[in-house]
């Protein structure tokens, strides 16, 4: 089930959409990331999770463009990033949304700025708003939403422009339990629905063994890859039998050891 | 602001502006501005004067006085406005109307009912400076996470306790705020008074200095009046980091 | 990581009901009204007793406000005054939302002006209205100029804070989907700052009224300054009063009406709810 970071690392599969090449970055004086080599297969949902201050965001914004490395490069496609690109959409924690802005507005708002026709970008984002169950809330704006329905949102609009890679930073930790349970379990749908790379940032050891088909953990400051681990779980199966699954649980709790010693 | 890798502090800049002041007063541009360093001797002999300091003693006395009654009164009301909801109901519409009125047209009013004297200097001092620490007193209270407060109804806290011990510290960010805000109009409302009085303090001074025409002396004056006006201001804002720590973990 | 309600960085707790998010909407008309029948009880009873000689009722006022009104004087006394103050709140409102804009955006525009309005939003610049009178004489220009240099500071130190506190995570969410530089102020900055420039604005008027008033009683004796200047002179004290309770009224209908403008035509987000 465990597969050492440096074996995982040398035999990257001919699929590989995003490459991490040695990257480190460090805070005048804080190194918050040391050399992290990783590859991320098309189609998969691969989660970077570990302790407070891991610098799993940090990667994450890193790989979007948002972030300069201080060293090390990440390749999509085989090209380097220098910073945001189209095939790349990032869902953000806060949300992001633009409090003045419909949420048809607010969905369409990547497909504004590429400078595409109203209708032509409204017609997308209104499919798009189908998709995550917001049909009849296009004309009402973010404050008259709860936090789910937010994020909702904000996943519509990364998907909106159609881009191969999703970043996704802790989507769902300003929504309530049950909220992120039925989100959880959308994102599943939409991750073998849509077909597409997705990177996935949390700090829920539970979450991040459910949704992910691979899990890499990061050591505290400075970040390192200390494993990674591909959960062996039935996706078929309902999601209630998931969160009941043996493989499920032994999963979670081999995490939960791997990560206890960081607790202080 | 980077200069050759070294980061120069903003405030730097109005080293620039006092350069700029004095070139625009050698060359003799307008006759109303001297240049900054014949002000500056203007002002160095100024203060030694006794017209200067009883003038800036009866200012600031003024000052002092109306904004300790402001103080008291702002935050009293405020608390009240915050904690009732029916003081908030009777009081709100007032606060709002004067905190954003154009005072100086009441000054006449008050020149009629207190004299042309101190009193309504220190009175218009007061009502430039109350409403805004009312304002910002009532939204510290109203802040104040209720948690706080069941805490220490919890804990058994006397309602004077509860009051001196919880809720007043913990508005405190919101409360230093409100009081520089009236410090800084407590200062306006002083020079207004005594400009519209114009018998007494620095308002007479001013009132003398630009009908002859003495600009350097007129500009030392301001100088003088501004400095102390921002250091204060400093002084008020440097107490409010020392509790702006705790603004973000209530 | 980070608690979400940190994630907006530099918006503080403490100061959104300083700089001018002050509304009258929170109270309900009745509170209104019977705040108002209070206070003018409270009047009528003190101009009776009399507490001062110079203290009328608040029917007298009243009524030398209805005869004010209906002679025509306040009307011409108000085309005085707010002349000077619409264009100068109109120029200051230009220079200030452009110079605030444009500090917020470059760091040197910043470090060279932002130390200049803070100097003169801190301090009274009211000292130098005597000054403007040798220049421009007592007529609409030196009014204008008064407006302007009580106005100008805190709009421009609005527009300032405002845009370089844009919400960060919006600006990041912008260059996320490859907005230009261009797009990123216009789509994403300025509305994001829009709340806080027009309570500069706001402000900026409220000073303006101040300014424009200390200017008709200190130095140009025209518009409603002048109406009181000459009534209290003749003591004819009701008219006096009446006309100043009227311009704190215009002044407080203005900013209401200010406000008002603001959320119907900038804020759709606000007008449900």
């Amino acid at each position: 089930m465990t597969i050492p970071a440096a074996v995982q690392t040398l035999h990257p599969t001919s699929e590989t959409v995003v490459e991490v090449r040695g990257i480190c970055k460090k805070y005048s004086e804080v190194e918050a990331l040391r050399l992290i080599d990783l590859d991320f297969p098309r189609g998969k949902l691969t989660t970077l999770l570990g302790p407070s201050g891991c610098g799993k965001t940090t990667l994450l914004k890193i790989i979007a463009g948002l972030i300069q490395a201080t060293s090390g490069e990440v390749r999509v496609n085989g090209r380097t990033v220098t910073g945001p690109g189209p095939e790349r959409a990032f869902v953000f924690q806060d949300f992001a949304l633009m409090p003045w802005a419909t949420v048809m507005r607010n969905v369409a708002f990547g497909l504004e700025l590429q400078g595409m026709a109203k209708a032509e970008r409204q017609s997308i984002a209104r499919n798009y708003i189908a998709e995550v169950g917001l049909t009849g809330f296009e004309d009402k704006y973010p404050h008259e939403l709860s936090g789910g329905m937010r994020q909702r949102v904000g996943l519509a609009r990364a998907f909106a422009v159609n881009a191969e890679v999703l970043l996704l930073d802790e989507p769902f930790s300003a929504v309530d339990e049950q909220n992120r349970r039925k989100f959880q379990e959308d994102l599943l749908r939409l991750v073998d629905k849509e077909r597409k790379t997705f990177i996935f940032v949390t700090h829920s050891i539970e979450e991040a063994v459910y949704v992910s088909d691979r899990i890499v953990l990061l050591s505290r400051r400075p970040g390192r890859v200390s494993q990674i681990i591909e959960p062996k779980i039935d996706r078929t199966a309902s999601p209630d039998a998931i969160r009941r699954d043996q493989g499920y649980l032994d999963t979670v709790e081999e995490i939960w050891q791997g990560l206890k010693h960081y607790v202080d | 602001m980077m200069i050759f890798g070294y980061r120069v502090p903003m405030m730097a800049s109005l080293m620039v502006w006092c350069v700029i002041w004095e070139l625009v007063g050698q060359a003799g541009l307008i006759f109303l501005i001297p240049p900054l360093s014949s002000v500056l001797v203007a002002a160095a002999a100024l203060v030694q004067t006794g017209t200067w300091q009883a003038a800036a003693l009866i200012t600031l006395h003024s000052f002092v006085v109306g904004m300790v009654l402001a103080i008291v009164v702002g935050v009293t009301l405020g608390v009240l406005m915050g904690r009732f909801k029916a003081v908030d109901d009777l009081f709100g519409i007032w606060v709002n109307i004067f905190v954003s009125a154009p005072l100086s047209a009441l000054v006449p009013v008050l020149m009629i009912l207190f004299g042309i004297g101190e009193t309504t200097v220190i009175v218009t001092v007061f009502l430039f400076a109350v409403w805004i620490i009312v304002l910002d007193t009532r939204a510290g209270i109203q802040h104040v996470p209720n948690s706080l407060i069941e805490m220490g109804r919890s804990y058994g806290a006397t309602t004077f306790a509860l009051y001196s011990k919880i809720v007043l510290l913990a508005a405190l960010p919101e409360i230093l705020a409100g009081i520089r805000l009236g410090l800084v109009r407590g200062v306006k409302g002083v020079v207004i008074g005594q400009l519209l009085v114009s018998i007494i303090g620095y308002g007479e001074l001013f009132e003398l200095y630009s009908r002859s025409f003495d600009m350097e002396n007129f500009w030392a004056l301001t100088i003088i009046l501004f400095a102390a006006a921002m250091l204060m201001s400093a002084a008020i804002e440097h107490v409010e980091k020392k509790v702006d720590y705790y603004a973000g973990v209530r | 990581m980070m608690a979400p309600t940190q994630v907006d960085g530099p918006v503080r707790a403490v100061h959104p009901p300083v700089e001018g998010g002050f509304s009258l909407r929170q109270y309900p008309a009745f509170w209104r009204m019977a705040s108002l029948a209070l206070f003018f009880l409270a009047w009528e009873i003190a101009g009776r007793v009399p507490i001062s000689y110079a203290f009328p009722t608040f029917s007298a006022t009243f009524a030398a406000f209805l005869s004010m009104l209906f002679d025509g004087s306040l009307f011409a006394a108000y085309g005085e005054t707010l002349q000077p103050l619409i264009i100068g709140i109109a120029i200051s409102g230009v220079i200030g939302i452009v110079l605030g804009i444009v500090m917020g955006l470059s760091r040197s525009a910043e470090w060279l002006v932002a130390p200049l309005f803070i100097v003169l939003q801190a301090a009274p610049m009211a000292a130098l209205i005597p000054l403007i009178t040798f220049v421009y004489g007592i007529g609409l220009v030196a009014k204008t100029l008064a407006v302007i240099m009580l106005a100008l500071p805190v709009i421009v130190l609005n527009g300032y804070k405002a845009v370089r506190n844009a919400n960060p995570s919006l600006v990041a969410m912008c260059r996320s989907f490859q907005g230009t530089k261009l797009q990123q102020i216009a789509k994403i900055i300025i509305p994001d700052a829009s709340p806080v420039i027009f309570a500069g604005l706001r402000l900026g008027l409220a000073a303006g009224f101040i300014g424009v008033i200390l200017a008709e009683l200190l130095i140009t004796p025209t518009g409603i300054g002048d109406l009181i200047t000459y009534h209290r002179s003749v003591a004819n004290y009701a008219e006096m009063y009446a006309a100043v309770v009227s311009i704190i009224l215009v002044s407080t209908l203005t900013l209401a009406a200010l406000e008002a403008f603001e959320m119907r035509v900038l804020r759709p987000e606000k007008r449900r709810g």
